[in-house]
């Protein structure tokens, strides 16, 4: 199996405010985007950060060979119960997925 | 055309003083700098306070108003002191007026308050002018008179009004990142599409070039579109870090709401002009029915307490789970018993670093790690409540073993005491908007000779 993170640049995740989270993948070259577009379920994005498939808006940007998908935050922006203050860390989960 | 320079993606994360002198020799219109966000959590505009240290913004700000002065141009910031209530306007005028002294110069402030009253929102909640975003918890009168802090976001409108008083310098509440950048291209008549695409590409500063952290800016705005060239040695705009700044911190690439109407920029083109500066045409402004306003409020969530320990021993790192949730089963039955609480009067969580701590249930992987770092974390409704259920939390994270078979054994504190009080949370609790029959009608503009 490959790791998505093996065909990409970079995998970002950052807060979009307090109550959304948006990663971007990076792809880098139009043969590393074509290939993460045709590979990359977004059902299995959703599944991996604990999310419904239908909640998620995802962005295919074949300009910049790059792939954003926006959600819900998991848990709100600075709650009891969230571990990620800035929503950096959820990146390493979409890089690690097995695509 | 409309020449606004931005030093920086935010007061307090510094400028490069050179790439600074070659904006002020450019004669820019206004120098625009964003103060804040949410980016840093709940605490900051539930305290009403700032995250960035006094003697760091004192420093950068003296420079701005130095460069202002050379310059000869208003000086604006946006969100001052990280976000933007009362109470942080108040703590950035006194800076301004410190640094004023110090300067020795006549000045004009414009300030633009965003703070809102508890009582006033849950009337326009009764009266309807509340409506929720995606996403939004539910609120209720009580929810809002609850925030210890609520702020609505100005736009360009509410900046524009300041800037008309002739104002030096422009010290406002919260505002959208890009409304302070926005303001002057669009009262001079320039592209709406473009003033804020513009602000959004320069709202971070050199964020949108290579050399991020040199910061300093310039974008130019037209009747047809925006040049942005950034400043500082090294730092070059290309297509593609200007269009992929679009990309930032937002939900949507292409769509940003603003006060009065949205951004789209699914028609842009990016153009080359040189090896530093990008051109940018066809982005278009869609005004909307209704003039909204966002809110952001923060409201007491509890006192907590933090204790932290590190497992070393083999046999406890690769049975920490197993571990962490005896201790929190058996201390919040004790905590019941000894103190007479209920179990959703408080929360006693471990977290383990170094296994789960990112991801909890979501982290897929499994591999055993050296060590963990055991965050023990109790939330209660007083800080001595907090700190009493730490105290009895503190034996567990010491000495708690995996069977009643085994020795007794002891980890790692770092600590004495190991209890570290964190005082009073906060949380986010809305995400809504605002409807305004008029743009200045919840924001206050004040002028000042100093």
């Amino acid at each position: 199996m490959t790791q998505l993170r093996e065909l990409v640049q970079k995998v970002r995740s950052k807060n979009a405010g307090p109550f959304w989270l948006t990663v971007d993948i990076f792809c880098g070259t139009d043969e590393a985007y074509q290939e993460v577009q045709a590979r990359l379920k977004t059902g299995r994005v959703a599944t991996a950060m604990g999310a419904n498939t239908q909640d998620l808006k995802r962005f295919d940007i074949p300009s910049l060979n790059v792939i954003k998908i926006s959600l819900p935050r998991p848990t709100i922006q600075g709650a009891v119960n969230d571990r990620d203050m800035h929503g950096a860390s959820w990146a390493a989960l979409i890089a690690e997925l097995d695509v | 055309m409309v020449r606004v320079l931005i030093p920086s993606g935010a007061l307090g994360l510094n400028y490069d003083k050179v790439a600074l002198q070659r904006g002020i020799d450019a004669r820019p219109d206004i120098i625009a700098i964003d103060g804040g966000s949410t980016d840093s959590g709940p605490s900051y505009l539930g305290r009403g306070v700032s995250k960035y240290a006094r003697a760091s913004t004192k420093l950068e700000w003296a420079g701005l108003m130095e460069a202002r002065a050379q310059a000869d141009c208003p000086l604006v910031i946006g969100t001052a002191g990280t976000c933007g209530s009362d109470s942080a306007v108040e703590w950035m005028l006194d800076i301004t007026r410190e640094i004023a002294g110090e300067q020795g110069r006549p000045l004009k402030i414009a300030v633009l308050r965003s703070q809102q009253s508890g009582d006033d929102m849950a009337k326009a909640l009764a009266e309807g002018q509340i409506t929720p975003l995606s996403n939004a918890p539910d609120i209720s009168a009580e929810t809002l008179q609850s925030c210890t802090n609520i702020v609505a976001l100005a736009g360009a409108e509410q900046i524009a009004a300041a800037i008309d008083t002739g104002a030096d310098i422009i010290i406002a509440g919260r505002t959208t990142d890009t409304a302070i950048i926005a303001a002057l291209p669009l009262m001079n008549g320039c592209h709406a599409g473009a003033a804020w695409h513009g602000a959004k590409i320069g709202e971070c500063g050199a964020l949108c070039a290579t050399n991020p952290q040199s910061g300093v800016i310039l974008v130019d705005f037209d009747d047809d579109g925006f040049t942005v060239t950034p400043l500082a040695d090294g730092a070059h705009a290309t297509p593609h870090t200007v269009s992929a700044h679009m990309l930032y911190e937002n939900s949507d690439p292409f769509i940003l709401y603003e006060p009065g109407g949205h951004l789209d920029v699914t028609g842009a083109t990016y153009t080359a002009l040189d090896d530093t500066a990008v051109r940018v045409t066809g982005s278009k402004w869609v005004p909307s029915d209704r003039y909204t306003v966002k809110l952001e409020g923060a409201r007491a969530a509890g006192f907590q307490t933090v204790l932290i320990a590190i497992l070393r021993d083999a046999h406890y790192v690769a049975n920490a789970a197993k571990w962490a949730a005896d201790i929190e089963t058996k201390c919040t039955a004790k905590v019941c018993d000894r103190l007479g609480l209920s179990a959703d009067e408080f929360s006693i969580e471990l977290r383990l670093m170094g296994q789960s701590a990112s991801f909890g249930d979501l982290e897929p992987r499994d591999a055993t790690a050296i060590e963990i770092g055991v965050i023990g974390i109790v939330t209660a409704s007083t800080d001595a409540l907090s700190m009493e259920i730490g105290k009895l939390l503190n034996p567990y994270m010491l000495h708690h073993p995996l069977t009643a078979e085994e020795e007794q054994p002891t980890f790692a504190f770092l600590f004495s005491p190991a209890e570290m009080p964190r005082g009073q949370t906060y949380e986010f609790v809305l995400n809504h908007v605002l409807t305004l029959d008029d743009p200045m009608q919840a924001f206050a503009l004040e002028v000042l000779d100093l």
